[in-house]
């Protein structure tokens, strides 16, 4: 059904729309069926289970159809994937549960602030187009480690290399895995570690089985799922306020209202109120942390005078109760406090402040400030763009594709994939936020919609709603939203049935799937081809590198199981290290492999490690968690400003390691010898598509 | 394989094109967003900057790598360097 050597490619291109075609015909076969059976009285917690297993079974079920031992199937699916499958492919390898789930809730909750990661995750496919795809095609071996060895002559950059792609791509791995778990537990009321496992599962049988191969079909087939799920929302919201089904092309107009909004709700005496309610809160902890055990001794004795009164006064039981439980659940020692107290001044604080305006770019209190904002939200996008560009899983994909030809083509269809769902995220965003601010807000706390206790219960930090000032009505500031609720609740915002919430949560679990089997791929090739099999064995056989190959994803694929399940804290930001530590590694090394001759084995080599070093310092001495993790002890704002390089945050690290990495490449190849008159050849043939006229194909048996 | 003048022109036509299409991107991205706070004018409801932010510069960048495949695939013709078919 994948295609065999056999096939003409005409042939094989018909094939595959069929199967497609009748694959997403029965995917709206099946929800429509689960939506009149919603009708008939089906409950929800069955839905889901169907989303579910139906999904997951499916992506198992391609994992069988192409399974393989065979090297070039394994590693490349065969080098016959066309250019718009591979462009769906790469899509889904890319957009994981952060695009899917975080992007709009980030654009939410941030404003044009957001937008940053909107221009740097889809702006990289330029870099990737211009500089790196048809080459890295071209050249045609089976991972990125593979053309550093190749390039600059030898194991050095080669194990970089690999040392990279694994800190990479693990960090991210683990991110995904974490989110499979979320969203199932989510969709099934699962317990967590239950629903790691039970997505681990689905990512196994297929990669395990069938390798690039096999995550190619699952991938095509995880796209199709994830953009419906995605858009068909979004489309119903824009309908419902604006009449017209295309939300990118009129959400300007909702965003105008919003806007006004705004304007009412920073000046409004209510909002006020509320907000001046959590300075005060946030006050009193900062008075509390001036000496710590004096503010515990009188909470406990404001607690204990509470219980007393209410005693005394004959109150209602269940007041009685409260007062109780809230006095034994007071801090036994002195770091707790400490801790408690920090974390309501750091909450009522941010809950102090007045709403972002969310067209405003750069927002702050002075001009100082905003030039600081928009140089990180341009040293942001900088790092995510080269960060794009530069990321093992993604590059690997340009390697199936049959020709340099299409190489060019596919990152065309892949942009254009990925840019359905970052074009529609800005909009969401608004619609939601238009809903909240004139829906909700000023809505009777008795006349709430359903959805909101609903998620409220389900988890407090994604949303909480408190009569703050207990005027028995809702006010903007009372309203407490997490960034990745705003994907998941959209259909109910929308008053649509369950069936599209279930709909929803089975596209972030194909966004976070596809995204951790092209990541484990990536991983388990590296360590199987370069280190195993370039370095330690060179005569190993093509049937024991698969094996190899397969026995290490299961381990790798265990041990990121096993870190997610410990839920790591501070996982965003990980994810976002992973394209400074990309950025910094590969990109100098690959695009001065492609165009300068002249780069050769130390300025790779010296580069790679000068650039990842920087970056990891750099995060180390500025990155909270980072800082305690490495020096023991908590960092002061005292210590961050002192290491903080021209107001850069953390984040961006990249921004420096990648034009260290240049600069090193550079000069060190320049002191150095040049490298020899076969790496001469070996660029000037990854730079012409053919010099006599004959296809790279024939490079699939290598 | 020593190359010919026509496999040099080919080259520096490419690098060309590469820096021009660089330059484009360069100003939809950095250029535009570094004077975001001024060009703040009414765009169908949008303020203009955040249009450029959200939808404009995609747009953009789907039409660069669409032309620069399709400006490649013609030049490799042209200079007889493309692949062969199947």
């Amino acid at each position: 059904m994948f295609g065999n050597e056999k096939q003409s490619k005409s042939e094989f291109i018909q094939g595959l729309n069929k199967v497609y075609t009748w694959y997403t015909g029965g995917f709206v076969a099946f929800v429509i069926l689960l939506a009149i059976l919603e009708q008939m009285g089906m409950p929800k917690a069955w839905i889901g289970y169907s989303f579910l297993a139906a999904t997951v079974l499916l992506y198992a079920g391609i994992g069988v159809m192409s399974r393989t031992n065979d090297a070039a199937e394994y590693y490349v699916a065969g080098r016959r994937v066309p250019a718009m499958y591979n462009g769906m492919a790469t899509g889904a390898d890319w957009m994981s549960a952060a695009s899917f789930i975080g992007m709009a809730g980030t654009l939410y909750l941030t404003g044009y602030g957001g937008l940053a990661f909107i221009l740097g995750w889809t702006g990289g496919y330029c870099l990737v187009a211009l500089f790196l795809a048809p080459y890295l095609r071209k050249f045609g071996q089976f991972t990125i480690p593979d053309f550093l060895g190749a390039r600059y002559e030898g194991n050095l950059p080669r194990l970089i290399g690999v040392f990279a792609a694994i800190l990479c791509s693990f960090t991210y791995v683990v991110a995904q895995i974490y989110g499979v778990g979320l969203i199932t537990a989510r969709l099934t009321g699962l317990a967590f570690e239950v629903g790691i496992f039970a997505g681990l599962i689905g990512i196994l049988v297929c990669s395990f089985l069938g390798g690039m191969r096999a995550v190619t079909w699952t991938q095509v087939a995880q796209y199709i799922i994830l953009i419906i799920a995605y858009l068909l929302p979004v489309i119903w919201l824009s309908v419902k306020h604006t009449g017209v089904p295309i939300p990118q092309a009129v959400y300007g107009y909702t965003l105008e209202k919003v806007s006004a909004k705004e304007e009412q709700l920073l000046k409004d005496p209510k909002e006020l109120e509320v907000r001046g309610i959590f300075k005060a809160r946030s006050d009193a902890a900062v008075e509390k942390l001036k000496d710590v055990p004096a503010a515990m001794a009188a909470d406990k004795a404001a607690a204990e005078k509470k219980v007393e009164e209410l005693k005394a006064s004959n109150g209602r039981l269940a007041d009685i109760q409260a007062a109780e439980a809230a006095l034994t659940k007071l801090p036994k020692d002195e770091a707790a406090a400490r801790a408690a107290y920090t974390a309501a001044r750091t909450s009522n604080a941010a809950r102090a402040n007045p709403p972002v305006r969310h067209a405003e770019p750069f927002p702050g209190k002075d001009d100082a400030a905003r030039d600081i904002a928009r140089k990180n939200f341009m040293a942001l996008v900088f790092c995510l763009m080269i960060g794009t560009a530069a990321l093992p899983h993604i590059l690997m994909r340009y390697y199936t594709v049959p020709s340099v030809r299409e190489a060019r083509e596919s990152v065309s269809w892949s942009l254009f994939f990925i840019f359905l769902l970052y074009f529609t995220a800005p909009a969401l965003a608004v619609l939601a936020k238009f809903e909240v601010y004139t829906v909700l807000v000023n809505t009777p706390f008795a006349n709430l919609p359903e959805w909101i206790a609903r998620w409220s219960s389900v988890d407090a930090s994604l949303l909480s709603v408190v009569d703050v000032n207990k005027d028995g009505i809702l006010q903007l500031a009372e309203i407490s939203i997490g960034g990745d609720i705003i994907v998941l609740a959209t259909p109910e915002i929308g008053g649509l049935p369950y069936v599209v919430s279930g709909m929803v949560a089975a596209g972030g679990l194909a966004a976070a799937l596809s995204t951790a089997d092209g990541l484990l791929l990536t991983i388990a090739n590296a360590l199987s081809h370069d280190l195993y099999y370039k370095v330690l064995d060179p005569n190993a056989s093509t049937a024991r590198r698969v094996l190899v190959s397969k026995s290490l994803l299961l381990v790798v694929a265990l041990a990121a199981a096993y870190v997610a399940a410990q839920k790591p804290a501070d996982i965003l930001f990980l994810v976002s290290a992973a394209f400074s530590f990309a950025a910094a590694a590969f990109f100098p090394a690959l695009t001065l492999g492609i165009f300068w001759k002249r780069a050769n084995k130390w300025g790779a080599s010296l580069g790679m490690i000068a650039g990842l070093g920087i970056t990891f310092y750099y995060m180390v001495t500025t990155q909270p968690w980072l800082y305690k993790l490495t020096h023991g002890a908590a960092i002061t704002p005292e210590i961050a400003k002192a290491n903080t390089w021209w107001d850069i945050a953390p984040i961006s690290a990249g921004l420096f390691g990648v034009p260290l990495g240049f600069a090193v490449i550079i000069i060190v190849s320049l002191l150095t010898k040049a490298p020899g008159r076969d790496i001469q050849e070996l660029v000037e043939h990854v730079r012409y598509p053919s010099l006599d006229g004959k296809t790279s194909a024939g490079s699939a048996a290598h | 394989m020593q190359l010919s003048a026509r496999h040099q022109e080919y080259w520096s036509k490419n690098l060309r094109i590469t820096a021009f299409l660089l330059g484009i991107w360069f100003f939809v991205t950095f250029v535009l967003v570094y004077f975001a706070r001024d060009i703040t004018f009414n765009f169908f409801g949008w303020p203009f900057s955040f249009w450029v932010a959200a939808q404009g510069a995609l747009v953009v960048y789907c039409l660069i790598i669409w032309y620069y495949a399709h400006y490649m695939n013609k030049l490799d013709i042209e200079y007889g360097v493309s692949e062969g078919e199947e």
